[in-house]
């Protein structure tokens, strides 16, 4: 079936700069403008803007919201207060990841969910399935556009004050109302500024005159893997389970969510594998798929424009997934040393 | 700073977007400016072995960006004489300088015939258009 790509509010304005335009979850993409490395590091040394709003936004109202996320989510939803986010999992029967998320609650019974763009209509399904009365479901992606700031210098240049990490409040930037999200997918300091549709070229156009580099799919890829925060339906699939994937603090396992029995058992006995972060020992790029010797495999691959090495993550068997085991992996072919490290991999001042 | 579009008339070219430039009975391989382009930042050159053989239309190296590895496609047949070290260190002097410093490597050439099947720089001009 060949379906037509959407198009984020955004669209022209990335044509414009020149940008270099890919399909990724159904939507044309920026994946580059002046290029992936300049556009890394323009993040980590001062201030990138990306276009994330192919995300998913959905909407969880009503009286019964808050019960309903606590049986649906890995994480303690009774422990998130207004105007606080939480980085949790839309697990399966068997613990496996549908999806990660982030939650944000803004007053008792109303709450947003910013999915992943790749599974905006699995996600919005999983959770309208499972709706019980006193709570409403709705998918408002096409409402909004979300472009996230990052880099250490970004609140200065946006001239908004600094907050702690994953908290939000409603604020505005040169006269555009924005939801203000102190979240991000880079490792840096930063925000997402979640806006109406209509304003989004306005919020785009005044974010890039305060100086942010615009930054595409790749650098955000690259960025991301440095940090090692996971990428669904590559690092975390709905057959990988929360605890081998090591994101065992997003879960409340004394909370009773959807597949929390399989998770607790697991978390007891001990993965027989693990997500473990690497860098290569030699001069090769390790790419997702690539087979690890003695029974494991890539899942990102990328070379890190910080370290100027080849940087992975890959499920390994839990005996190798200690700081220092050394790694062998097939680069088509080729056996190519690696070691592995800990998190993050790229550290700021390391 | 990447080089700007150019496809030099003194080459031959792969419609794999690869060039030759034949010396006598050697010749030099590289990349287009086109094939560099499409790939963006390079950051690895996995060169082959001096002393092994390339054939045409065959894969005889690999080039990678942050994002995408691609074969390198031989546009002649023959021996590997030399591989650019320089660009094994520096793969991005291949998107600098791609006809220049960011050559690949050497070989001697042990079918001069199969140079008859390739483009010259216009004809690979018409069908970098057409992409």
């Amino acid at each position: 079936m060949e379906a037509t790509l959407s198009r984020t509010p955004l669209y022209a304005r990335h044509l414009e700069l020149g940008a270099r335009m890919v399909p990724f979850a159904g939507y044309e993409m920026p994946v580059q403008y002046e290029g992936v490395i300049a556009e890394h590091r323009a993040v980590r040394a001062d201030c990138g803007a990306f276009d994330v709003s192919h995300m998913a936004e959905l909407h969880v109202d009503g009286p019964t919201a808050g019960a309903f996320l606590q049986s649906v989510l890995s994480n303690d939803v009774d422990r998130l207060e207004d105007g606080r986010a939480q980085y949790t999992l839309i697990t399966n029967e068997r613990g496996g990841i549908v999806d990660d998320v982030i939650l944000y609650r803004f007053a008792y019974g109303q709450y947003l969910v910013i999915a992943n763009a790749s599974n905006r209509a699995t996600a919005y399904a999983w959770l309208k399935e499972r709706e019980p009365r006193g709570t409403e479901v709705r998918d408002a992606s096409d409402e909004y556009a979300l472009v996230a700031v990052q880099g250490p210098r970004s609140l200065e240049r946006l001239g908004l004050p600094d907050a702690k990490p994953f908290t939000h409040r409603m604020g505005e930037l040169d006269g555009i109302e924005v939801l203000v999200s102190y979240t991000g997918y880079t490792g840096e300091r930063g925000v997402e500024l979640c806006c109406a549709v209509e304003d989004a070229a306005a919020l785009w156009d005044r974010v890039l005159e305060r100086g942010a580099v615009p930054c595409g799919l790749g650098a955000r890829d690259s960025l991301r893997l440095e940090v090692c925060y996971p990428l669904h339906g590559a690092d975390i699939t709905p057959e990988t389970d929360a605890i081998s994937a090591g994101l065992e603090w997003a879960c409340a396992l004394h909370t009773d969510f959807t597949g929390v029995a399989e998770l607790r058992r697991i978390a007891e006995h001990g993965p027989e594998r693990r997500l473990v972060p690497f860098v290569m020992e030699e001069k090769a790029i390790p790419r997702k798929g690539m087979a690890i010797f003695g029974g494991g495999e890539v899942t990102s691959g990328t070379h890190s424009p910080m370290l100027d090495r080849g940087i992975g993550l890959g499920y390994v068997p839990a005996a190798s997934a200690r700081e220092g085991a050394e790694l062998v992996i097939d680069v088509r072919g080729k056996p190519r040393r690696a070691r592995v490290v800990s998190k993050p991999i790229y550290r700021k001042g390391a | 700073m990447p080089a700007s579009e150019s496809y030099p008339d003194d080459l031959l070219y792969h419609p794999e977007h690869d060039w030759a430039r034949i010396e006598d009975d050697e010749a030099v391989l590289g990349i287009t400016w086109f094939a560099q382009d499409s790939l963006g930042e390079l950051v690895h050159y996995e060169p082959p072995e001096v002393g092994t053989t390339v054939a045409k239309d065959a894969p005889y190296g690999e080039i990678e960006s942050v994002k995408a590895v691609s074969d390198v496609i031989a546009p002649l047949s023959g021996e590997v004489l030399e591989v650019n070290a320089k660009a094994v260190e520096e793969p991005e002097i291949v998107n600098d300088d791609p006809y220049g410093e960011g050559w690949l490597i050497r070989i001697r050439i042990s079918d001069p015939d199969e140079a008859d099947d390739l483009l010259d720089a216009d004809a690979y001009r018409a069908l970098v258009a057409e992409q």
